[in-house]
């Protein structure tokens, strides 16, 4: 219990996937204007991720790992270099469905997500946090709480991200900064106070 | 002639169509630095009190007077001190000339006192000069005005500085804290994280060396000598004992440390400056110091086998390293902390809860107090948002 404890608090603060990683950045920075919206989309990426981390797990557990196709009886089968493809494939499945189902129960948020929802299937924290999982070797429980805690860690930074935005509405900036500019600087200074957590060892 | 007459008849060289247009900021901030100014809003809401951003800032630099007198004499104690233990009669710099007035005595106040300013003068020039000169060429090109807030940057980043920096070093940091922290958000009162602690973490991760370990607190070359927080670090507070630490040496600020951030009564002293005057929020001390005392109690309740510093007590939290100083002067950036009631409780709390949470579980990072408050700046924008969205929602039950 305590393992997987100290793996969500990694997930969520130390490896955190937006501002250790700088992963997902292209939607971390489009969709950061406003709190409500970028809350919606980060619990957005953190449903995506708590289902998609599992499903790949199972699917390199069960097909693609070295000798995993052994219940089948065959075996020195290697399938792992189709990792990348099986990964992407189950992501833009996956999100997929989620998008019909936001449009059929939640179409507000749906609408307010727009074109940035089929964005998650290219966001590179989503696949970033499938291959992260492979590449540690994460077993089916490890990879849940990895992927909820990923997810909620990249929530968490976009919400504060859009909160630091909000403020920023009110400054002066510099014609030739506005816009994306101050906010790659803002994304910096943010990783700099998320430098709080490196070095902790869980 | 008096100030006011002379500078009443330079003044329209500054203003629209004078020779010196361009730098009318320049002029602004000679002016309304010695007295106030007179000007008033335009339109139709104007509050009417003294109490203005110049005397604001210009509060916050008096309440750390005393911090400035121990930053001085700690340091030069400690720099004397340590020659004494050393053996040494001279020093092989430049303030050996000067210190040849006063001699290296540690009994004696005046020595110590000449030999701290020798080493925090040049720091504080520095940060000045070279602040300064960031601050003007922003304020020329984009007209707008360069505010006391700049004083009170540059105070708080040169006492939170080890004594022994190097000058390059401390403009570099000060460029960073100026340019990057506040300027390009468009100076004072729209940048998001406080300045100085800016300037003060790109230092740290740039130039680790001359920022942590245990030879950079005193500023004596080839001695070292740990501060009491390097020492809990690693062998909890029986190490500091064993190095003749006591609490009440910690709470007068005889130990080594950054500039001003030793002594803990000096801190408090501003601290009590800045709350009867009302320049800083007591909800946000209050915050800070509650959530590191919950903090460290629930640490000492957990208790641990293999990490001493789960043990230290709530009062040695409070004196050592930066943590007072981090309460009292950094903390409660108005610009940068939350703005709401409820919300400064929260920023304090969050700010008290990492400080400790880094001191005990990050071996990385011996203090938490710079970080902890740049974090806990980031979050305070969402702080707001969340305690203005419950106070909708009360006030729309409480209509409907």
């Amino acid at each position: 219990m305590e393992a997987y404890i100290s793996l969500f608090v990694k997930a969520v603060f130390i490896e955190n996937l937006a501002l250790s990683f700088f992963l997902g950045m292209c939607t971390f920075i489009a969709v950061s204007k406003k709190i409500a919206t970028a809350m919606g989309l980060g619990v957005a990426v953190m449903v995506v991720q708590a289902i998609t981390v599992p499903a790949n797990n199972v699917v390199y557990h069960a097909l693609l790992k070295e000798d995993a196709l052994s219940w089948m009886g065959i075996t020195g089968v290697d399938l792992s270099f189709l990792a990348l493809l099986s990964c992407i494939g189950m992501i833009a499945a996956l999100v997929q469905i989620l998008e019909m189902i936001l449009d059929k129960f939640f179409p507000a948020l749906y609408y307010a997500l727009g074109v940035f929802l089929p964005l998650i299937t290219v966001n590179c924290a989503i696949l970033g946090g499938s291959l992260f999982m492979i590449e540690r070797d994460y077993n089916f429980g490890e990879s849940v709480t990895y992927g909820v805690g990923s997810g909620l860690g990249w929530a968490l930074a976009i919400t504060v991200m859009a909160g630091v935005r909000e403020k920023l509405k009110y400054s002066d900036i510099p014609a030739g900064l506005q816009g994306l500019g101050i906010t790659f600087i803002t994304a910096g200074l943010m990783s700099l106070g998320f430098m709080a957590f490196s070095g902790i060892q869980l | 002639m008096s100030a006011r007459e002379i500078l009443d008849s330079i003044e329209p060289h500054f203003t629209k169509g004078g020779r010196f247009e361009k730098y009318y900021g320049l002029y602004e901030m000679v002016d309304t630095f010695i007295y106030t100014p007179s000007a008033v809003t335009r339109g139709f809401t104007h509050v009417r009190d003294g109490n203005d951003l110049k005397r604001t800032m210009t509060f916050v630099v008096i309440a750390t007077f005393f911090c400035v007198l121990m930053a001085m004499y700690n340091t030069g104690y400690q720099a004397n001190h340590a020659m004494e233990v050393m053996g040494l009669d001279k020093i092989d710099n430049w303030r050996n000339g000067p210190m040849m007035i006063f001699g290296y005595n540690p009994m004696n106040p005046l020595s110590n006192l000449a030999h701290g300013a020798l080493y925090f003068l040049p720091i504080y020039i520095t940060t000045l000069a070279i602040g300064g000169i960031w601050e003007v060429l922003f304020a020329t090109v984009r007209a707008h005005e360069v505010n006391e807030g700049f004083l009170v940057s540059s105070m708080l980043y040169a006492l939170i500085l080890p004594p022994d920096m190097p000058l390059w070093q401390v403009a570099l940091g000060i460029s960073f804290g100026i340019v990057i922290g506040k300027e390009v958000f468009g100076g004072t009162g729209k940048n998001f994280l406080n300045p100085a602690l800016t300037g003060r973490a790109f230092l740290y991760f740039a130039y680790p060396a001359s920022m942590s370990g245990d030879s950079v607190w005193v500023a004596v070359d080839g001695y070292t000598r740990a501060t009491p927080l390097g020492l809990a670090a690693n062998g909890g507070l029986d190490a500091v004992y064993a190095a003749d630490y006591s609490w009440m040496q910690s709470f007068l600020g005889f130990e080594p440390g950054s500039l001003g951030e030793t002594s803990t009564l000096a801190i408090l002293i501003g601290a009590a400056f800045l709350l009867y005057t009302r320049v800083a929020s007591y909800r946000i001390m209050g915050g800070v110091f509650i959530g590191m005392l919950l903090t460290s109690l629930l640490f000492n309740i957990i208790g641990s086998d293999t990490n001493p510093m789960f043990a230290v007590p709530w009062y040695w939290h409070l004196t050592m390293g930066g943590f007072a100083f981090g309460m009292v002067y950094m903390a409660t950036d108005p610009v940068s902390a939350a703005v709401t009631d409820a919300g400064r409780w929260i920023f304090g709390g969050l700010v008290g809860l990492m400080t400790v949470l880094i001191r005990v579980v990050n071996p990385a990072f011996p203090e938490g107090i710079m970080l902890a408050i740049l974090f806990s700046n980031m979050f305070a924008p969402t702080i707001d948002y969340f305690v203005i969205q419950a106070n909708i929602r009360r006030r729309m039950k409480r209509h409907a």
